[in-house]
């Protein structure tokens, strides 16, 4: 029985303060199926906070957050995200991915199935009764996309899913999050990496002290940028970029 | 949960339920350190079959356990409030079972001068020259005795609390070990000092007098008032202690060839 | 000091059955408590951790002061509760085994449930979004956590334990300390000690310690084995 979907998700004016401190100030934004999004800005510009709030882990101060799906449950099992540090729990890799499928209501004899499916789409098969901690960071990380990859998300939220890792494992992980992007999952992905945003991202949303300051498909963004803000910040990223 | 919780506990009570009966007595602890217990309660578990449970604890907690319920015969050394509890209708069937007799211990040197034969004279003197005097002061047998000694003596000893007259608030064994460490007088039952292996320079210095007498009494805990006492196997010890075979096994018990308690229920 | 201890332990072991009776019972007692106490007190002290609710400040608070909570003081409330005289009389539970465990269960709860309770605040704190990505809210993510960080919470368990093998207070006054029945290895020590009998007080003492060492040996070198496997 094919699924209504989950998206689009509309974000309205939403606002969300720590004490005096507004970390994401009026924030208007569609997220539509298709092309992968990368949340661009600078540290502190308040991407972790903005995912979190699209994911559910935090509730906005105000403004409002719609699904297209009604059933809030249903909207928690048809997304993942992936942070930038993985936790996993003391037990094998597979062990993991299985609690995973558990905890989204997957029937006890699909469970292994899946897991190693999952496992092998990361290439992580080998590795599946190792204990999940003495993995590297790399692996670590590989092993948290197979467990949201086991769970056949519609939205894939990823936290700068690379800032703690090697350019080597950093190119593993794009390789990743390019085949669920192919496999029709919605890429959601907050970065402060240009080269990582070019490679992975079909559309830009640059963020700035909480607010969307500009908006554009990547090509555009990254030749030419319609604010000066987003200007400033990709020169500062690059100073050799002509213009 | 609440299954679970009841069936540990039940286990942890496993090695209790399911064996032989036994009845409950609320005994002393000067009864208890004397080592009677020990001698006594095999030879009547062999006859009867019945074990018997002794709680030893201070003459008053001991009658007390009995006007709650807590315990199915009483073995203590106060007849006073024994009677008169036995008036109140908590108790009933009591009979007198054996006595032993307090001793006065001291250091060697006795510097009171207290010993003799007379206990009046030696608390008179312990008071006058104020050494220091162990007492209980825990509402016990020994510690109601040593109070009427003092009285017999003509002497207040609450003149000289928290000088020469030191309340130790324990048990006979304690304060022995507190006379021993302070080389102070006290009074003591017979059966607990010859058990005691803590005398450093204590020695007996008054013994014999007849106002030393100490009588012990059992009874039952009145079913009436507590049904679910265990009437049956509680009147058979009673009635087994004050029989001619429990009265020969008090005399027969002995510390270093000295006898402890002497049988006297009424023939 | 030293004759007084080699006198002690050389009596201490002529005592053969009578001293295994009262070790083994004094394990059993201990163990039995720390047991029920465990399966009370972890899962209260994941779900404080966990859950947010209205005065929950003061129920940790509450929960940590308990743990001073004096041991003669359970005993005697636990008495007036078990007694003829008071409500659970009719369970016939006061004087045996079972009154004991019991006692030194309510003794070592809170300090199970107040030391879970941080050790699984902490360990909340790092896997708090990704369980809760996960789709785990509540008990179940407070049980996965308990699982996860079960390592740790076995300092938890000795501690209770320690408490529970050590004191004296309670166990004396639900128990009676009747020879042969609800006599463990404190109140024997109490009782020998009263009477005078140092050397032998000091022997059960340390086989007291020698026995507590050597179950604390033990939950260490399965906590080592464990973590190499686990991670």
């Amino acid at each position: 029985m094919r699924a209504a979907p989950i998206l689009p998700l509309q974000l309205k004016e939403v606002v969300f303060s720590a004490g005096e401190q507004r970390i994401i100030d009026r924030v208007t934004l569609d997220i539509a199926a298709g092309p992968s999004t990368i949340i661009l800005g600078a540290n502190g510009a308040g991407k972790s906070v903005l995912m979190r709030l699209m994911h559910g882990l935090l509730e906005p101060t105000s403004g409002s957050l719609a699904w297209s799906e009604r059933d809030l449950q249903r909207v928690r099992r048809r997304q993942a995200m992936v942070f930038q540090r993985p936790i996993m729990l003391r037990r094998s890799a597979l062990a993991n991915v299985l609690f995973a499928l558990e905890l989204a209501g997957v029937a006890p004899d699909k469970r292994e199935a899946e897991a190693f499916a999952a496992l092998d789409e990361v290439g992580l098969r080998p590795l599946a009764q190792r204990p999940a901690r003495v993995l590297s960071g790399g692996e670590q990380q590989r092993l948290a996309l197979a467990r949201a990859w086991a769970l056949h998300p519609e939205v894939l939220f990823l936290d700068e899913p690379t800032a703690s890792l090697d350019p080597g494992a950093t190119r593993e992980i794009e390789t990743v999050i390019k085949a669920f992007d192919a496999a029709g999952t919605k890429i959601v992905m907050a970065t402060h990496n240009l080269g990582q945003a070019r490679r992975l991202g079909d559309e830009v949303v640059y963020l700035q002290a909480g607010r969307v300051v500009e908006r554009s498909p990547a090509d555009r963004f990254f030749t030419k940028p319609a604010t000066a803000e987003a200007a400033a910040f990709i020169k500062g990223e690059v100073p050799w970029v002509g213009f | 949960m609440g299954r679970v919780l009841t069936l540990v506990l039940l286990l942890a009570c496993a090695p209790v339920y399911g064996q032989q009966r036994f009845i409950t007595v609320a005994s002393t602890t000067s009864t208890e350190q004397s080592g009677l217990f020990k001698h006594l309660l095999p030879i009547f578990e062999k006859q009867t079959g019945i074990q018997v449970r002794v709680v030893a604890v201070g003459t008053g907690q001991a009658l007390d356990m009995g006007k709650r319920g807590d315990a199915d015969v009483a073995f203590v050394h106060d007849k006073a409030a024994e009677e008169k509890l036995l008036a109140e209708g908590w108790y009933v069937s009591r009979h007198d079972v054996m006595y032993n007799d307090f001793v006065l211990v001291g250091p060697k040197s006795d510097p009171a001068g207290a010993r003799g034969a007379d206990t009046a004279i030696a608390l008179k003197r312990i008071a006058e020259k104020k050494t220091p005097f162990a007492s209980r002061g825990d509402k016990s047998g020994t510690h109601a005795a040593e109070l009427r000694l003092w009285q017999i003596a003509g002497v207040d000893p609450a003149q000289g609390k928290g000088k020469w007259y030191r309340e130790t608030g324990s048990g006979m064994g304690p304060t022995l070990n507190t006379a021993s460490a302070m080389n102070a007088y006290a009074l003591t039952d017979r059966g607990t000092w010859l058990s005691f292996r803590n005398r450093g320079e204590l020695t007996v210095l008054v013994e014999g007098d007849k106002r030393l007498f100490n009588q012990y009494g059992v009874m039952l805990v009145n079913p009436a008032r507590h049904p679910h006492v265990k009437q049956a196997e509680g009147m058979a010890f009673i009635d087994w202690l004050i029989s001619a075979e429990g009265q020969k096994a008090i005399a027969d018990y002995k510390i270093n060839g000295e006898q402890l308690f002497f049988p006297d229920a009424a023939k | 000091m030293l004759a007084a201890i080699t006198e002690g332990l050389s009596r201490v072991f002529q005592l053969d059955a009578e001293l295994w009776r009262i070790v083994l019972l004094s394990l059993e007692v201990s163990l039995s408590a720390v047991l029920l106490a465990t399966l009370l007190g972890l899962p209260l002290g994941a779900l404080v951790a966990v859950k947010r609710f209205p005065g929950r400040k003061a129920v940790i608070v509450v929960l940590n002061a308990l743990m001073g909570l004096p041991p003669v003081v359970v005993g005697l409330l636990v008495y007036l509760m078990l007694s003829r005289a008071g409500p659970l009389g009719s369970l016939g539970l006061l004087f045996t085994p079972g009154a004991m465990v019991l006692a030194q269960t309510v003794l070592i709860l809170p300090i199970i449930a107040a030391l879970a309770r941080q050790a699984l605040e902490d360990a909340w704190r790092e896997y708090e979004e990704q369980l809760r990505s996960l789709g785990a809210e509540g008990m179940k993510a407070a049980l996965t956590l308990v699982w996860d960080i079960r390592f740790s919470l076995v300092t938890t368990v000795l501690a209770g334990l320690g408490r529970a093998s050590a004191e004296v207070g309670a166990v004396m006054i639900v128990g009676g300390n009747i020879d042969g029945v609800t006599r463990v290895m404190t109140t024997a020590i109490a009782l020998e000690t009263s009477k005078g009998d140092l050397p032998l007080a000091l022997g059960l003492g340390f086989v007291l310690i020698a026995i507590v060492l050597a179950l604390n040996t033990a939950a260490q070198l399965v906590k080592d084995a464990a973590q190499r496997r686990f991670g």
